[in-house]
């Protein structure tokens, strides 16, 4: 079996604010129908979201678990009010499913019993990746901004300890979370009195320069890249490094068609141009980036000299 | 009532030794490299130089903290391996760490070292510092500029180990340790590589109608107007327009500076053992004001005395004050 066959596709978690609704409509169709192995659910942004769509998440787990599909739970990446570290420890208590953790005080609560380890975590390194294995961590992603030379080393590493690396192929960039809420505060509002206005932006809220280049995303307190993060031409490094799980994030395109150009392409059932083309295409006049990956600025797209 | 310790920042051997002089309980410091959060130009010091600093500042009884506060990107673990045994071999008298694999060297390597956890770990919540205490021993947690006054106050109820709080200085806004803003606009990492909106990629361009924008790496971050001081382009201290805000707004925060001088007394007593002043990158001068007005102020405060606060207040150089998280949630 070419290793090819073995890199496993992953759907993360929503970070938006999709009404419940949505959300429903959007796992049936991924249980159906998205050529992906494993689907992170929970809400990892904002805990005052989480009561619109928890009550749904024993009905969406067996739905994709049906499907085949393997679920993780992922905890919430800012813990400071009491509700939230309830909500840690909650989660850290589970048996099943799977659980990624995305805040120091799950792997607190969580102790070593096995877990993942989210992108929110800082595992930059070969020796934070060690001991994040000595306390029981069974996978990790790695953060989005790590360059290519540093995942070789970490995937390495942490494939020398058993471990499974993820790295993010696909969808927006988180590239800061703070306390503030930057949705409420553009409409005059707080964060306790939030009133809920980042439902309205599905893809997150636009920041553009005053000279109107779009640069950043608002998510609430996350703040995002507005490009797309595409690693489409990078995967094969990646799986020649040691990455077994590459990671889309849900955005508002047709995620079950974005899946099966990365699933075709993981598979080499289609030429690199090819699959570049089919992802233009489903997305529209959004850029796409891989700065990061070639240790650049992240908003740039850096083509590949030796792409075959 | 906490010992109110006072944490002055020393970015030059000269500011190091003007600190300690103008009456800190302790300065800290970081190397000439990507191992700790403000890797500038022209700041911070050689191995010779803190050695120096080490006895200058001990002989006065003033001790000195080591910054080792960044993530090493996997490959390049080894230099900060090697700051922190140049450190312990000076004998520096405490680490600040934000990583858990340099976390875990220490405890394994130098386990009679003193580890304070860093802002840069993000540990916001009991379980959370309690986590690095137990698991590395770690003796102070320097908070996030997240939490109100009765927050701290429960929190160290909670936990087994010191605070340090930020008093002074920049004001920062997003979850230190968790930000790649500068990364994605300029291709320096603050996490990686200790940089943060870096002067190298600034520009001030003066426009035809006398309008001056403010850029980094090529984006225009603000645009003053005539009346207008131009200030520095951080990304999260810009003006953005949105969908919904066709003039350009403040999305993150105003360009105002940290000041709790007037907090001083319910920090305190809400059991805040050490109070940090930001700003390793500011002048000789500056530190010097600031460090003595505020020595004043909490021997003042620790001898029952009022304390005049009107002293740190003209210290600011005109720039617009927040209490920012620690006054109110209505910040958030």
């Amino acid at each position: 079996m070419a290793v090819t066959d073995m890199t496993k596709l992953t759907l993360g978690p929503i970070t938006y604010h999709w009404s419940a609704e949505d959300r429903r409509d959007f796992y049936a169709r991924i249980a159906d129908e998205a050529p992906v192995d494993e689907v992170y659910l929970g809400e990892v942004i904002c805990s005052k979201r989480a009561p619109f769509h928890e009550p749904d998440l024993p009905d969406t787990i067996a739905r994709l678990e049906r499907a085949g599909k393997t679920v993780i739970l992922s905890s919430l990446a800012e813990v400071m009010l009491k509700r939230e570290g309830k909500a840690t420890v909650d989660l850290a208590a589970m048996d099943a499913p799977e659980i990624e953790i995305n805040n120091a005080a799950g792997l607190y609560a969580r102790g070593d019993r096995p877990h993942r380890i989210g992108p929110f975590m800082n595992a930059y390194n070969e020796a934070t990746i060690a001991w994040m294995a000595r306390q029981g961590a069974s996978h990790v992603c790695l953060p989005a901004e790590l360059p290519g030379e540093a995942i070789a080393v970490a995937a390495k590493a942490a494939r020398d300890l058993g471990l499974d690396v993820e790295v993010q192929v696909f969808g927006r960039a988180s590239l800061a979370v703070s306390a503030r809420c930057y949705h409420a505060r553009s409409h005059g509002r707080t964060k306790d009195n939030c009133q809920f206005v980042c439902e309205d932006d599905a893809d997150g809220m636009p920041l553009c320069t005053t000279d109107k280049w779009a640069i950043l995303r608002v998510n609430g307190i996350q703040t995002q890249s507005e490009s797309y993060v595409n690693l489409l031409p990078e995967m094969p490094q990646l799986v020649s490094v040691g990455v077994t799980h590459m990671r889309l994030m849900p955005q508002t395109v047709d995620m079950v068609a974005v899946a099966q150009v990365f699933r075709d392409a993981l598979d080499r059932k289609s030429d690199s141009g090819d699959a570049e083309k089919a992802l233009k295409d489903i997305c529209g006049d959004v850029a796409f980036s891989n700065g990061f990956y070639h240790g650049q600025a992240g908003y740039r797209r850096i083509a590949l000299a030796t792409a075959t | 009532m906490s010992i109110a310790e006072l944490i002055c920042p020393a970015g030059t051997p000269a500011a190091l030794r003007t600190a300690v002089d103008a009456g800190a309980d302790a300065v800290y410091c970081g190397f000439q490299d990507a191992t700790n959060a403000r890797n500038f130009p022209g700041l911070n010091f050689t191995p010779d130089e803190l050695a120096e600093a080490v006895v200058y500042a001990h002989a006065k009884g003033t001790k000195v903290l080591l910054a080792l506060n960044t993530y090493p990107p996997a490959g390049k673990v080894d230099l900060w391996r090697q700051a922190a045994d140049t450190g312990a071999r000076l004998g520096i008298d405490a680490f600040i760490v934000a990583d858990m694999g340099v976390a875990d060297y220490f405890a394994q390597t130098h386990p009679q070292v003193r580890l304070h956890l860093s802002v840069q770990a993000a540990a916001s919540s009991p379980e959370a510092i309690r986590y690095y205490c137990e698991r590395f021993g770690v003796k102070r947690v320097v908070l996030p500029r997240i939490l109100t006054i009765p927050e701290i106050k429960q929190v160290r109820k909670e936990i087994p180990c010191e605070i340090e709080s930020f008093i002074f200085g920049n004001h920062g806004l997003m979850v230190e340790g968790r930000c790649s803003l500068t990364n994605y606009l300029t291709g320096q990492s603050t996490n990686m590589d200790g940089v943060c909106s870096p002067a190298s990629d600034v520009e001030y361009k003066r426009h035809a109608d006398g309008t001056m924008s403010s850029q980094l790496a090529g984006f225009t971050i603000d645009c003053f107007g005539l009346d207008e001081k131009a200030g520095y382009p951080t990304i999260c201290k810009g003006r953005y327009t949105a969908p919904h805000r066709a003039d350009a707004y403040y999305a993150f925060e105003e360009p105002v500076s940290l000041n709790l001088s007037r907090l001083l007394p319910e920090l305190i007593d809400a059991g805040v053992h050490a109070f940090k002043i930001e700003g390793r990158q500011r002048s000789k001068s500056y530190v010097r004001g600031v460090v003595r007005a505020f020595r004043q102020a909490v021997d003042d405060i620790r001898a029952g005395r009022p304390a005049d606060m009107a002293n740190l207040v003209a210290l600011t150089e005109g720039q617009k004050q927040t209490q920012g998280a620690f006054e109110t949630k209505k910040w958030r």
